[in-house]
């Protein structure tokens, strides 16, 4: 007879309700964030979209473009720009916490790792903007 | 400040209850009285079987972890006065089995702790007359922050990975894990990535990042294990560079 | 609920010294089971609180002899120097093997383990891990635990008796808090580990777990306790919650100053102020002589009044932000979360609260009580190293010491005795009669816990605090037997059975009642003054009487008993306590 018998009460366990995400701001940004990848995974349905338009001529093109301009559209996809910038804004602010970049045994500050990220970000879209609006 | 504060406590006793209540007490408005406090007091001198933890008052044991309006925390370290007028409502830790008013049922996370080998280990040991494993200072800083963790498990009760799956291996043990793995004495990183490198353990974990915001020791375990999938996927990418060894 | 099971070697207390002797006895024989047995889980236990650090000579320019005599002369002469030899020389090994084990200690840039200057120690030999010292121990041990199957632990369990036959102790009954089960743990050897027993006073840095259970259980069973006139005072603890402020915050530099800013220190035969600590002088002079310092402060109306009573200030301003928050952050946190004040820009309001217990049960050098099969260690023991006056840093050490010196020793006994039989549960059975007809099933108690607690708090305060006389004491010992008397008639509000913790509270407060009467009693004959213990009636140290420590032994008639037992002069004869100089 080594071992003994635990007799612990039944725990009550209460139930997490299927709406947890609404009851703290913490969690509510947690799914919202979460929730962005479904705006940038449709923002690159649209940029395929309008290869695939590109590619086949100018009439889709044409009807690529009727389609852009309407105004359903245009207010998704102004949420899912606000979605997509979110998104970045997240990541790259959470990309310090996940890598632990020590120099000289000090750890480096989060705002060197999250910083040039801004940066690129900041160059690459000013580029891409140059190219698109130059001609 | 108003003398008194109303506090409302979950009252739960299994052999009299089907499910928790809520009971209210009037307890007095003192500057310097934590949660705790007035919790004492009501023992003491209102109603001597209402059940919390505690221990130590001063936040290291880990003891009086409950939910103080909706929050995790520690109620030996939350003043009343930050909730006048009141009322506050004391809850029993979230994501826990309630086993009686305020107390909830932990064996779960010392199940976990004990499997993600919370020790040091090496192949060779050295005897006590040796004389010390060498450390720099830089050495000890990068686990340091990892090792104060006083098992209060808070981040458990704000976790909601750990809310909806039991099993997840959940934020204290596996920064605990971290703590060894980083730990430059440790040898045994390998033998703890066959455990942690699963389904309920870092993978099981989405980043809310909830725990690292509710740890009152600035743990942060939310980094902890976002640092340990990095370290797992190039130990996953090791592996299938050169299957032949280099563990 | 009833149930019996058995171990080889039962832990009583799952701290420090109760973990350390966990991992003892499974080391020196795998074969043998290992119980511990805890009101808490062990991370919970008390060791987790400690700040300062664990003394242990390894600089080369300190010696095993200098530990030994700073520790001697520290208790005032009390402490077998026998036993003390042995503790120094085990000190640097057994902190050595935690370090091996994981204990993340300071160290040194060249990455050897730093130590640092504590209080009444010439030499710097105090390891310490930040100001954390204690939690990071209590964690290395309670995880190593974790890898040695033979442990078995009842985390959550109340021991109230020590199960006994042909007088050799077999176990031990204990509550299974979560459900009012009732164990018995049959065993072939028990050591008791549950601290000491600092809650029978009103301001204390101890946690509201230390209500010197093991002390009672050993004592209600005749065993002797050892020098339990000696209550050690920290001078340094807040006001109203009583936490403490680590030593190291003085030996980093900190002033004592009386409400004229003045470093009152120097007037008590400290020495002289030094802009920087100087070991074993002023601030860093032992905390018995700082805490009468306080004393008589108070008496010339010298401190400040502050709403918790009377306090002095601890001034941490002249070190900087830079060194507090490298050196002692804690004490910062601390005082931030607690008192709202910064303790850069602010001063500290500070006053001597009840911080350890010299006294305890009476064991040899390997933690065995004179009562066959129990032993103890760690601050319920009193071996005695720590004499009349403990040493800061000494008592982490002595947990490890201790715990794995009787640990090893109970391992080897136990080996060797007859497992006890099922028999013993007829003992439970009784033990679970009583607590029900004593608290549970009992209607109409008159008395609350809380009243005869805070009566009793108050009593040995103002009896038996820092200075004590034949007189106070004799008052104090009356209005014992009066609460004694009242406890049997204490009600509770809470007849449930699952996690009754007014039932555990009451528990407690019965060994409380218990180790106050010991302590009064043997503060009542020692007619002398020494280290802790000072009575102005007898101001001075008696060498020709009193180099002995009391032993106090209930007797079968419930009446305590008082006896001497000489101490051990090994190598160094009394001197006078000399600091400052």
């Amino acid at each position: 007879m080594a071992t003994y018998t635990s007799y612990p009460p039944k725990g009550y366990r209460v139930r997490m309700s299927t709406y947890w995400w609404l009851g703290r701001w913490p969690y509510l940004k947690f799914i919202l964030r979460e929730i962005s990848s479904v705006f940038v995974a449709w923002f690159v349905i649209e940029t395929l979209l309008q290869i695939n338009a590109l590619i086949d001529g100018p009439e889709a093109w044409l009807e690529m473009q009727d389609f852009f301009s309407n105004p359903i559209v245009i207010a998704l996809n102004v949420i899912s720009l606000f979605f997509v910038v979110f998104h970045a804004i997240t990541w790259f602010n959470l990309a310090p916490k996940a890598m632990a970049v020590r120099l000289g045994g000090r750890r480096v500050p989060g705002i060197l790792i999250a910083g040039p990220q801004y940066v690129a970000w900041a160059i690459v879209s000013a580029a891409v903007a140059w190219l698109l609006l130059r001609g | 400040m108003a003398e008194q504060i109303a506090l409302e406590v979950t009252r739960f006793s299994p052999e009299r209850d089907k499910a928790p209540t809520v009971q209210s007490f009037d307890v007095p408005l003192r500057k310097e009285w934590v949660v705790l406090d007035a919790l004492n007091y009501v023992k003491d001198k209102v109603d001597g079987s209402l059940s919390f933890r505690w221990s130590c008052r001063m936040g290291v044991c880990g003891s009086c972890g409950m939910m103080v309006n909706g929050e995790p925390k520690l109620t030996c370290a939350t003043f009343l006065t930050d909730y006048a007028p009141g009322p506050v409502r004391v809850e029993p830790l979230k994501n826990f089995p309630v086993m009686r008013d305020l107390i909830v049922e932990i064996t779960d996370f010392l199940e976990k702790l004990s499997k993600v080998k919370p020790w040091l280990i090496r192949e060779k040991e050295k005897a006590p007359s040796e004389g010390e494993y060498p450390q720099s200072p830089e050495q000890l800083e990068t686990f340091r922050q990892y090792s104060m963790c006083i098992n209060c498990l808070l981040c458990y009760a704000a976790c909601p990975v750990y809310g909806l799956d039991p099993l997840f291996a959940g934020p204290a043990a596996l920064a605990l894990a971290q703590r060894y793995n980083l730990d430059s004495r440790d040898e045994g990183k390998s033998e703890r990535l066959d455990i942690l490198s699963q389904h309920d353990g870092i993978w099981g974990c989405t980043f809310v990042g909830d725990c690292t915001q509710v740890c009152p020791k600035h743990v942060d375990p939310a980094g902890a294990i976002q640092q340990y999938k990095l370290t797992a996927t190039q130990e996953w990418v090791k592996s299938l560079l050169m299957p032949w060894g280099g563990k | 609920m009833l149930d019996i099971s058995s171990t080889d070697v039962l832990l009583i207390g799952g701290g420090g010294a109760g973990l350390r002797a966990a991992i003892a006895v499974a080391e020196t024989n795998p074969k043998l089971r290992v119980a511990v047995v805890s009101k808490v889980y062990p991370m919970r236990s008390h060791t987790v609180s400690a700040e300062g650090g664990a003394a242990g000579v390894i600089r080369p320019d300190d010696s095993f002899d200098e530990h030994a005599y700073d520790t001697i002369s520290g208790g005032d002469w009390l402490p077998d120097q026998d036993a003390v030899e042995m503790f120094v020389k085990e000190a640097p090994l057994e902190l050595m093997r935690l370090e091996h084990w994981g204990c993340p200690w300071n160290r040194e840039p060249d990455g050897h383990v730093a130590v640092r200057p504590f209080g009444g120690m010439k030499k710097e030999r105090t390891w310490f891990a930040a100001d954390k010292t204690g939690f990071h121990m209590l964690h290395t041990l309670f995880q190593t635990s974790l890898k040695y199957n033979a442990v078995q632990r009842y985390d959550e369990y109340y021991a109230t008796k020590l199960l006994i036959e042909d007088g050799q102790v077999q176990g031990c009954v204990a509550i299974e808090i979560s459900s009012g089960k009732i164990q018995a743990i049959a065993a072939r050897a028990v050591i008791l580990c549950t601290g000491g027993a600092g809650r029978v006073f009103p301001f204390t840095t101890n946690a509201a777990i230390k209500t010197g259970d093991g002390m009672a259980l050993a004592y209600r069973c005749g065993a002797p306790l050892k020098d339990m006139e000696f209550v050690q005072y920290h001078p340094t603890g807040l006001p109203f919650t009583g936490i403490l402020i680590t030593e190291a915050a003085r030996a980093e530099g900190g002033y004592m100053l009386n409400k004229d800013g003045y470093r009152y220190l120097q007037d008590y035969n400290l020495g002289t102020p030094q802009p920087t600590p100087v070991l074993r002088s002023m601030e860093l002079g032992p905390r018995d002589r700082l805490s009468q310092a306080f004393v008589k402060e108070y008496e010339r109306g010298r401190t400040i009044d502050g709403p918790y009573g009377a306090v002095v200030h601890l001034d941490l301003r002249h070190l900087g932000e830079k060194k507090i928050n490298a050196k002692i952050p804690f004490v910062r946190e601390l005082c931030l979360k607690y008192e709202n004040l910064d303790p850069v820009k602010e001063l500290i309001p500070v006053r001597p609260v009840i911080h350890y217990v010299m006294g305890g049960v009476h064991t040899d050098i390997n933690g065995a009580t004179p009562f066959k099969g129990l032993y103890a260690a760690g601050e319920t023991a009193c071996v005695s190293i720590n004499g009349a006056n403990r040493l800061g840093s000494n008592s982490l050490t002595e947990c490890l010491v201790f715990g794995a010196r009787a640990g090893r020793d109970a391992a080897e006994f136990a080996a060797v005795q007859k497992m006890p039989g099922r028999h013993l549960l007829a003992q439970a059975a009784d033990e679970e009669a009583r607590l029900d007809d004593q608290f549970l099933n009992k209607s109409g108690g008159r008395e609350r816990i809380a009243t005869i607690r805070e009566e009793m708090q108050k009593t040995m305060e103002q009896s038996a605090g820092i200075y004590r006389s034949g007189e106070t004491l004799e008052k104090g010992a009356n209005k014992l037997r009066e609460l004694q008397e009242r406890f049997l008639d204490v009600g509770l509000d809470d007849h449930s059975r699952t996690f009754n913790t007014e039932l555990v509270a009451a528990l407690e407060l019965g060994s409380m009642l218990d180790v106050a009467e010991s302590m009064i009693q043997c503060a009542l004959h020692r007619t002398e003054s020494r280290g802790a213990h000072q009575r102005t009636d007898f101001p001075a140290r008696d060498d020709q009487q009193f180099l002995a420590h009391s032993l106090v032994a209930r007797q079968p008639d419930g009446v305590p008993r008082v006896s001497y037992l000489p101490v051990t002069i090994t190598r160094w004869p009394p001197a006078e306590r000399v600091y400052g100089k």
